[in-house]
């Protein structure tokens, strides 16, 4: 692997992900890929479709379990831990192919980012009693922030299935700051978008960063928009890693002009 | 959370409700601009708007001065209001958590028999532990079905879709033969047993009394009862806990991803689902008296099925609304005979109207399913838009 791996200043990071292996009966997913992620770092991780972006994410959040290879978290080791316990430690993601709760609102899936912020059960629930209803408020207060910043006010009470494509990779995003991450994975967030639509994408995910100081790991199949917002990029293929620096190490890179942008400028 | 820049370009002025304290007293809102919100805790109510209020004021108004009809009717109409309790149950498990089960008609009996084995006479013939009081039974019948619920739930965990609703009918069947053969709890087959005795500190619902007579009494206790449940189920489904099961219906996977404890929220469905079953089952035969182990079986767990369908998939008023109609349907097929001459009063004979009942339920699904998911529940809503400037201003 070439280049970049020490951050300036002392802070520990927030991911490291050593030497992880994954295959699924034959193919396989991830081979040996490590990297580390500073406090409000944009890291970026790009390739080709199937260089095993998507299956990064999902060890990650804890839905696919490697074969070999360690991930730390805050510190923590997450192998093995349910998804929800890795997102109750704060790591948020939006997916490939938009994941949201397509019958319910905006802001139904918004309070749903917010679930485990919660701190009340079934019988103040069903009775409504001070504690569920103040906590409700509350969180509503923050959802509605977030309708504000990502400029979601129009659609707030449409159930998500009704919304145009690019408005739903929106909500996506929104559902994800609404968990009030520590750490959030954005996959491919700009595809299929127009280029009016992922300039405001770009747009929100840089304030998300500069704005509430929490680091990112994107991924995206081309080079274009991770060239301009990342600080780091690590470029895989075929599950392997290729070159991991800045944009412009891994743009000069022989390697990665030979094997994935094919000689392209 | 740092406060984020707030972007105020080309927002809906009707659907935007201001920055607002949420601790803020709640606000008038303006004539006319029924979907302005001043607070969030305004529009957070149950009945956030005033056309909603003046309705479900009506509707409460006709069920209060239905009490004036005839003793047959009020029966018949206190054994909807019982089926929709147990409807609502079967919704939050089917409708909000996605989970279908067959089985709702088992956590019914485990209600009844729960109940009926409290109240029941110790002295008598079955099982029975004497304690009457209905604010005794009612509870521990549906903590008792939610038990069973619970202990059934680790299936769903496993189970998706068809799979769970196999499994939960095979539940029924699994009940109908321990019921039968258990005598001593159930009074067998043929013979059954007294039903739990509505009683609330001295004061029994099931015999007439200076307050109506038995019919009017009972009637009157299932309407509160089921106001209660109904409310209590709107408050659960706008909570973390409704808006939880709804993502588990929607996309299970993403709502572990974001949060959401798979299992334990399923069990939770399942126990909440069981509970009001459990409640409805306690209720149901108070009105009868009496009780077969036979009554258990998978019709009941289908009419059920039939109420969410029928009434609207995942809303409380729907559920209400399905278990009315199907309810009365029985009612209105006793009439076919002396309308339609072919069709006989007796089960003996085909087409009888029995057949026809069972036919009907089946053609409603269908004609539901294709033709407004959204049952009668989603009627009302096209009926709603359709007079949507009357009789009150939207
Ligand atoms: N659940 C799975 N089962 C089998 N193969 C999988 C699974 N998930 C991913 N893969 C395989 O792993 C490789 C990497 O896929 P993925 O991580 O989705 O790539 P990317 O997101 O970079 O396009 C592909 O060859 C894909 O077919
Ligand atoms: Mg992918």
């Amino acid at each position: 692997m070439t280049g970049g791996e020490e951050e300036p200043g002392a802070a520990p990071p927030v991911l490291t992900f050593e030497d992880v292996g994954l295959s699924f009966a034959g193919v396989t997913a991830i081979d040996g890929v490590s990297f580390e992620v500073a406090p409000a770092e944009l890291f970026a991780v790009i390739g080709p479709n199937g260089a095993g972006k998507t299956s990064v994410f999902n060890v990650l959040s804890g839905v696919y379990r490697p074969q070999r290879g360690r991930v730390t978290f805050l510190g923590e080791d997450i192998l093995g831990l349910p998804p929800h316990r890795i997102a109750e430690m704060g790591l948020a993601r939006t997916f490939q192919n938009v994941e949201l709760f397509h019958n319910l609102t905006v802001l139904d899936n918004l309070m749903l980012g917010r679930h485990h912020h919660f701190g009340y059960g079934p019988l103040s629930a069903l009775l409504w009693l001070g504690r569920a209803r103040r906590q409700e408020l509350a969180a509503r207060a923050r959802v509605e922030d977030i309708i504000d910043f990502l400029d979601l006010a129009a659609w707030r009470r449409h159930p998500v299935r009704l919304l145009p494509y690019g408005v739903q990779k929106r909500v996506e995003l929104g559902r994800a700051l609404a968990m009030e991450p520590r750490l959030l994975l954005l996959d491919e967030p700009v595809a299929g978008m127009n280029l009016e639509e992922t300039e405001d994408m770009a747009r929100f995910v840089l304030d998300a960063r500069d704005e509430l100081g929490v680091p990112i790991v994107l991924v995206d199949h081309d080079m274009g928009l991770v060239m301009d917002l990342a600080d780091r990029v690590l470029v895989l293929d075929f599950g392997r890693p290729v070159a991991l620096g800045t944009p412009a190490e891994v743009q000069s890179d022989p390697e990665v002009i030979e094997a994935y942008l094919g000689g392209a400028p | 959370m740092t406060r984020m820049t707030g972007r105020t370009g080309d927002l809906e002025a009707v659907a935007e409700p201001p920055r607002a304290d949420p601790a803020a007293p709640r606000a008038r809102r303006p004539r006319g601009r029924p979907l302005l919100y001043t607070s969030y805790s305004q529009d957070m109510a149950l009945l956030d708007t005033r056309a909603k209020k003046v309705w479900l004021a009506l509707l409460l108004g006709v069920a209060i001065l239905s009490s004036g009809l005839p003793d047959d009717l009020l029966i018949l109409l206190a054994g909807g209001y019982v089926a929709a309790i147990g409807a609502i149950g079967l919704n939050i498990v089917t409708g909000y958590a996605g989970q279908v089960s067959l089985g709702h008609a088992f956590f019914v009996a485990v209600g009844a028999y729960a109940a009926a084995a409290l109240s029941g006479d110790p002295e008598g013939r079955v099982i029975g532990f004497g304690i009457t009081n209905m604010i005794v039974w009612l509870p521990a019948a549906g903590l008792v079905a939610a038990l069973a619920g619970v202990l059934v739930a680790p299936l769903a965990a496993r189970l998706r879709g068809l799979y769970l609703a196999v499994v939960t009918l095979g539940l029924v069947f699994l009940g109908e033969h321990v019921f039968k053969e258990w005598d001593d709890l159930t009074g067998g087959p043929g013979v059954g047993r007294p039903a739990a005795v509505p009683e609330l500190f001295g004061f029994r619902f099931d015999v007439d009394s200076a307050l109506g007579t038995r019919a009017q009494s009972l009637y009157m206790l299932m309407l509160v009862l089921l106001v209660v449940f109904a409310v209590a189920a709107r408050n659960l489904a706008r909570s973390r806990i409704g808006r939880a099961f709804s993502a588990i219906r929607d996309r299970d996977i993403a709502a572990e991803v974001i949060g959401v404890p798979l299992t334990r929220y399923k069990t939770l469905a399942f126990a909440i689902s069981s509970f009001y079953a459990g409640c409805a089952g306690a209720l149901m035969y108070t009105i009868t008296g009496f009780f077969d182990p036979g009554s258990f079986n998978l019709l009941m767990s289908v009419q059920f099925i039939a109420m969410i369908l029928i009434g609207g998939v995942a809303t409380v008023s729907g559920a209400v609304a399905g278990a009315l109609f199907i309810t009365l349907l029985p009612r209105l097929t006793q009439e076919l005979p002396a309308l339609l001459p072919f069709v006989s009063g007796d089960t003996t004979q085909t087409p009888n109207v029995f057949q026809i009942q069972v036919a009907l339920y089946g053609l409603l699904i269908v004609l539901f399913l294709v033709f407004e998911p959204r049952g009668l529940f989603g009627l009302w809503v096209r009926v709603r838009a359709y007079w949507k400037s009357w009789p009150f201003s939207y």
